[in-house]
């Protein structure tokens, strides 16, 4: 018996070794094998076992690590990650996640691996049926779930080859994931998992309050007070401006407070000190008082004659507004020859639920900052970071970790000024991981919308005009609404040719947590209005859904709504017949079922298209790429294109590789270090195959050419690199005979693309981007219409990509976007204050996605490296509103307020009648 | 720092209780997520130590006795008779395998959440707690044990040690529903347990459960209902009997997850879905 016992030894068996600790008895085993021990293959994704990253072998049985105390592990056997893989070869079952694709991010890889293998030990051949039961308490947010379900099915049997393309093969082939081992070993670093040994903690300081004045008290009695805390920084401790925003001219939001917070969860101060110090603080006498204000939490409030100014200098509360016109929808709408339908919807804030909450490190060195952290924008973490900390650009360094999920998110910033201020005011290297609570109450979410919009259409099925209205919730801070506002006029039209049409969008300030970029940018909300408009639309004029849509959808030579024509690359047309067998096979069987059915349950089908624009909306988005031989015959591509698991460190290599005519193997990469690596903008809008990989494209050929010429050899010559004799064709060069640069490169190439776009006039009419991914997804859905609950059978997705750089990629895009579609159409909404964990916000489990299927078309764009487009955020918009679509066909009602939760889908069957 | 104690006994656990309001710790999947971020700041007595407490096993004096350790997993991997299978039907619904497999049914119960799975068909399996403290045992039936959401009967100074499940005698079937906007990992909107046993030699019921969760600050018996089926003929359309005043007893609220009209809908839905589930098995 032990009383009062401050630390207790523990012997068990770890990975089938010996260990021994000396921890206190109620800590987490999370801690006690990341901290104490340095394995830090077990990730937190939540702390409350609600995701299951940290899923270990405890005894022999799944547990998550973060609920099982020290106290109880003597005498236990453990396993984790570390101890599945021999001398840092895989094991069968991570091979197969390698092979097969089953780890994106590879934040949930080790909670995965370590579920499946508790089952393959009991039942080696298990059904898909077991295999779900056995990684039901693991979430992902990448992968939809279907490629883990095949790896570990597969793991039992013999498994495909990896691909391995000739130079010049490249593209186009299922290539492994060239960052993968390390994800699928546990070894892959992620934000929380290297800091330096002696970092100390930031803890900060939130309002309790969506909106509050705030009043600092004697901060330093404070600390005083509490041994240990080595700094409580607050707005006092900025040494440059205490504002930081993605939108530079419209940057807002403070690091700290100083007197009014503005959502519940906005920062006043940080505490720092050694991590057991912070971590057991009690923050209940933290010397600060709260006045609660009257809150605005919706845009009806924010708008409302009178209402208080969120920000002074926005009066009226409005951010900012966003418009495309094109022809006289008035007129058109007024007409009496057609036929009208119209809508008013609503969709909640989404949280990205990314399974890695914000985390990183930093220090400082000399008069310089380097911040190792999360992120999906290195150099826009650096310029702002620099200017809050009154430094220049160059003077901080931003060290990419890997990225356990973006989604949007981690392109602001989020732990990095805390981060960087802690080490600068203390000179001590200094951590942090934000809480899951922290990470959903104070990062950038999807924004809300309601949207009410009317189409209009002649007898026979031809689009007259379009009429859209959509109001934003921004939230408190500007963050990247004004994107939000800029592309829903452009793509709320769909990939249809309209002659008459006006979009009209503002983003409204409230006192919720700021609404900034999620995949798609609001155009997944704007879709949602007018793909289930058109399916009504359909009826009305009595078409069959997909062949009104093939009636109207856009092709070469016709201008979209902002007036701009593309000559060549329009793929929707493609897509939608594409999915046309499917769409008749699970038509006719939906309507078999129901015949046969008693009306308890019943199915349905529903189809959506989509379009996205890949880049910046009529802005310039250049990326660079550097590529170069080194003298020992290394040859290293600096790719800046941060991977977040969507694959850009895998697809930009595969085509730098064929642009250049070498191996994919003969690559050795090097990151987004802002020190290092030119910048490759940032990880958004679809833009990374599209136009770092152009850049990628450019700078291998380019290096070609330099080889060539150096050569003396023929265009098209082999290049082959042997140790460090280079050759092209009969031509050889001894590497080490140049001369390097400073950089140590003897042969180097380094090319920027920008892809061409015109700004958009008064009336949104221009031409927004270079290129469109396109695509339309088909939803088979089964309602259980006493109960009101919807089960998705099947989804059937095309998508034209320009060229599938690496179709298993490609299919991973399409499975972990559907996934977040069908969040977005079922069960996600956030509600600030309420929903700030994974057991109330619910995200999509392995129960919950069908099987889908990936229909690849290839029309190749003229800008697009090897054809390729965008396809990252175009994944996710045409699957809510085919859910929708398949709902309303399977029970006659459409849900216009999501999510589709039970309870509505039900009232709304009852409202029927 | 939080006192500890990792009791060896449960005579140590109920000594140490004596003394101090311990909390208790078992397989910590409550425990644990309320400190999110944080340490433990209560003073814990850590009982999942206590193997003498984990097993089910059947008593001489007609009692199932589910130790206070016995996890979901253990339920899942025991061997028991069908009237069980909404027991089962529920440990296969709480939370994931890793939950399931730390989880025990006492602490489901002790933490006394409305939403909470396994209270439900313990209920409509007539279960009773078995609450130990320095003065003895007390066995007290489940639906008084506990008291409100987060609140029971328990003493300070008191260890629940088992869930005791009276056995009915005749042959018996059992089902449980449970209704989430997901599959796994999801609080429940509603949730329902029926558990119908029939004379041996002939197809009357003879014992009737009926049971309904997260529609009520605790799992409530639909009584009216369960004295209805007891006269029933087990091959008649039992569902039919669950009628309006029946469901009386629930007091359903709105909230994140479903509305009180929706839950009180559902409600009958599910258990009319359990009844003849139930009859086709009994048939
Ligand atoms: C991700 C997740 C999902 C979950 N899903 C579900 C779900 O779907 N359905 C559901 O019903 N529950 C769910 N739970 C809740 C929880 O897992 C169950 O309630 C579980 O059975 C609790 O058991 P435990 O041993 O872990 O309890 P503990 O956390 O150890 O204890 C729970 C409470 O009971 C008290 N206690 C425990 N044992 C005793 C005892 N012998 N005597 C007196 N007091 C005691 C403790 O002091 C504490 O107050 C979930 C939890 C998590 C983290």
């Amino acid at each position: 018996m032990t009383f009062d016992s401050p630390a207790v030894t523990v012997a068990f068996t770890l990975n089938g070794r010996p260990a021994r600790v000396v921890t206190q008895p109620l800590r987490r085993l999370t801690q006690v094998l990341r901290e104490d021990l340095g394995l830090r293959g077990t990730k937190v994704g939540c702390d409350a076992g609600d995701c299951g990253a940290c899923t270990v072998l405890l005894d022999g049985e799944p547990v998550c690590a973060c609920m099982v105390h020290a106290g109880r592990l003597d005498g236990a056997t453990v396993e984790t990650v570390e101890g599945l893989a021999r001398d840092g070869v895989p094991d069968a079952l991570q091979s197969a996640f390698l092979r097969l694709g089953a780890a994106q991010c590879g934040i949930c890889t080790p909670g995965m691996l370590m579920s499946a293998s508790a089952l393959l030990r009991r039942n080696a051949r298990p059904t898909e049926a077991e295999v779900k039961d056995a990684l039901g308490g693991v979430l992902c947010r990448c992968t939809g779930y279907s490629k883990i379900v095949q790896a570990v099915m597969a793991a039992g049997g013999a498994l495909p080859e990896a691909a391995r393309a000739e130079a010049g093969q490249a593209v186009g082939a299922r290539l492994d994931r060239v960052d993968g081992l390390p994800k699928v070993l546990g070894t892959d670093l992620f934000g929380d998992d290297f800091p330096p040994a002696d970092a100390l903690t930031v803890r900060v300081v939130r309002s309790p309050h969506h909106h509050c004045a705030v009043k600092l008290g004697d901060v330093e009695s404070w600390r005083r007070a509490h041994p240990g805390v080595e700094a409580v920084l607050t707005a006092d401790d900025i040494p440059g401006r205490n504002c930081f925003g993605v939108i530079p001219p419209l940057a807002d939001q403070p690091v700290f407070a100083r007197t009014r917070c503005r959502f519940k969860g906005e920062a006043v101060a940080a505490i720092v000190g050694p991590a057991a110090v912070v971590e057991a603080l009690d923050l209940s006498d933290f010397p600060v008082t709260w006045t609660e204000k009257p809150a605005l939490l919706t845009p009806e409030a924010a708008l409302a004659e009178g209402a208080e100014a969120v920000h002074p200098e926005r009066p009226g509360n409005v951010l900012v507004r966003g418009l495309v016109r094109r022809g006289e929808p008035e007129t058109a709408l007024a007409a009496d020859d057609v036929v009208t339908v119209s809508g008013t919807y609503s969709t909640g804030f989404i949280e990205h639920a990314y399974i890695e909450p914000e985390a990183g490190w930093a220090r400082r060195i000399g008069d310089r900052l380097e911040i190792a952290a999360c992120t999906q924008a290195p150099y826009m973490d650096r310029d702002d970071t620099a200017a809050i900390m009154g430094l220049a650009p160059e003077a901080v360094r931003i060290l990419p970790t890997s990225v356990g999920g973006g989604f949007g998110s981690k392109l602001d910033l989020s732990v990095q000024p805390y981060l960087a201020l802690a080490a600068w005011v203390t000179g001590k290297p200094a951590r942090m991981a934000y809480t899951r609570p922290e990470s959903m109450a104070t990062t950038t979410k999807r924004h809300p919308a309601r949207i009410t919009a009317t189409v209009v259409a002649t007898r026979d099925g031809k689009l007259a005009g379009m009429t859209f209205h959509g109001t934003f919730n921004t939230g408190a801070y500007a963050s990247w609404g004004p994107t939000v506002a800029n592309r829903v006029p452009v793509h709320a039209s769909g990939p249809y040719l309209h002659p008459a049409y006006e979009c009209r969008s503002v983003a409204v300030h409230t006192h919720c947590a700021p609404a900034g970029a999620f995949r798609g940018f609001g155009v997944p909300q704007s879709a949602v209005a007018q793909e289930t408009l058109f399916d009504e639309l359909a009826d009305a004029v009595g078409l069959d859904p997909l062949e009104f849509r093939l009636r109207n959808a856009l092709t070469n030579g016709q201008p979209t709504v902002t007036g701009q024509v593309f000559a060549q690359g329009v793929g929707i047309r493609a897509c939608f017949e594409a999915l046309r067998p499917a769409w008749e096979k699970a038509r006719a069987a939906a309507d078999a079922f129901n015949a046969a059915s008693d009306g308890r349950t019943r199915r349905g089908v529903g189809v959506a298209g989509m379009w996205y624009g890949c880049g910046n909306t009529s802005l310039p988005n250049p990326s660079t790429i550097r590529v170069g031989l080194k003298a020992d015959g290394t040859l290293v591509l600096h790719q800046g294109a941060v991977d977040i698991g969507q694959g850009s460190n895998t697809v930009i290599t595969q085509i730098c590789a064929d642009a250049l005519g070498l191996p994919v193997e003969r690559f050795t990469l090097v990151g987004a270090d802002t020190d290092a690596t030119p910048d490759a903008g940032k990880t958004s809008a679809s833009r990374q195959t599209f136009v770092t990989g152009k850049a990628a494209f450019l700078a291998g050929r380019a290096l070609r050419a330099a080889i060539l010429q150096r050569l003396n050899a023929r265009d098209d010559s082999r290049l082959d690199l042997d140790g460090t004799c280079l050759r092209a064709g009969d031509r050889e060069l001894d590497l080490t005979t140049l001369e390097a640069d400073a950089n140590g490169f003897v042969l180097k190439a380094e090319e920027t693309f920008d892809p061409p776009t015109a700004p958009l006039d008064e009336n949104g009419q221009g031409e927004p981007y270079a290129a469109f991914g396109w695509g339309a997804h088909v939803a088979e859905v089964e309602v259980d219409t006493e109960l009101g609950r919807v089960f998705v059978r099947k989804l059937t997705c095309a998508h034209d990509v320009g060229r599938a750089v690496n179709p298993t990629l490609i299919e991973g895009q399409v499975e972990g976007g559907s996934a977040q579609g069908l969040g977005l159409a079922l069960m996600e909404e956030f509600i600030p204050g309420r929903t700030e964990n994974l057991h109330d916000y619910l995200i999509p489990t392995v129960g919950d996605m069908p099987e889908v299927e990936t229909i690849l078309v290839e029309d190749p764009d003229a800008h697009g490296p090897y054809g390729a487009k965008g396809i990252g955020e175009q994944v996710l918009i045409p699957t809510a509103p085919a859910i929708l679509n398949a709902i309303r066909h399977a029970t006659g009602v459409l849900i216009r307020d999501l999510p589709a939760t039970p309870d509505r889908v039900r009232a709304a069957i009852k409202g029927r009648g | 720092m939080a006192e500890y104690l990792r009791a060896r006994t449960v005579d140590e656990a109920l000594e140490a209780l004596a003394r101090k309001p311990f909390r208790i710790l078992a397989g910590g999947t409550d425990v644990y997520p309320a400190a999110v971020g944080g340490p433990i700041r209560d003073p814990i007595l850590d009982i999942s130590g206590l193997s003498a407490l984990r097993g089910i096993t059947r008593e001489a004096d007609g009692y199932w006795r589910i130790g206070a350790l016995t996890t979901w997993t253990d339920v899942l991997r025991a061997d028991l008779p069908p009237w069980f299978d909404g027991l089962k039907l529920a440990a296969r619904e709480v939370g994931g395998v890793q939950i399931q497999t730390a989880g025990t049914v006492a602490g489901n119960v002790c933490n006394a959440s409305p939403a909470a799975d396994g209270v439900v068909p313990l209920m409509a399996m007539d279960a009773a707690v078995e609450v130990s403290g320095a003065d003895g045992t007390r066995v007290e039936p489940l639906d008084a044990f506990i008291t409100g959401p987060r609140r029971t009967t328990r003493q300070p100074g008191e260890l629940v040690t088992a869930l005791l499940i009276p056995d009915a005698g005749a042959p018996g079937v059992s089902d449980f529903l449970k209704l989430g906007a997901r599959h796994y990992l999801v609080i429940s909107i509603a949730m329902v347990a029926v558990v119908l046993h029939r004379a041996p030699e002939s197809r009357r019921i003879v014992r009737a459960g009926v049971a309904v969760g997260s529609c009520s600050p605790v799992a409530r018996r639909l009584r009216g209902l369960e004295a209805v089926l007891c006269e029933a003929d087990a091959g008649a359309p039992l569902e039919d009997l669950a009628q309006e005043n029946h469901f009386a007893p629930l007091s359903p609220i709105d909230d994140v997850r479903a509305t009180a009209g929706y839950r009180r809908e559902a409600a009958r839905t599910l258990v009319r879905r359990a009844l003849s589930t139930c009859r086709e098995a009994l048939a």
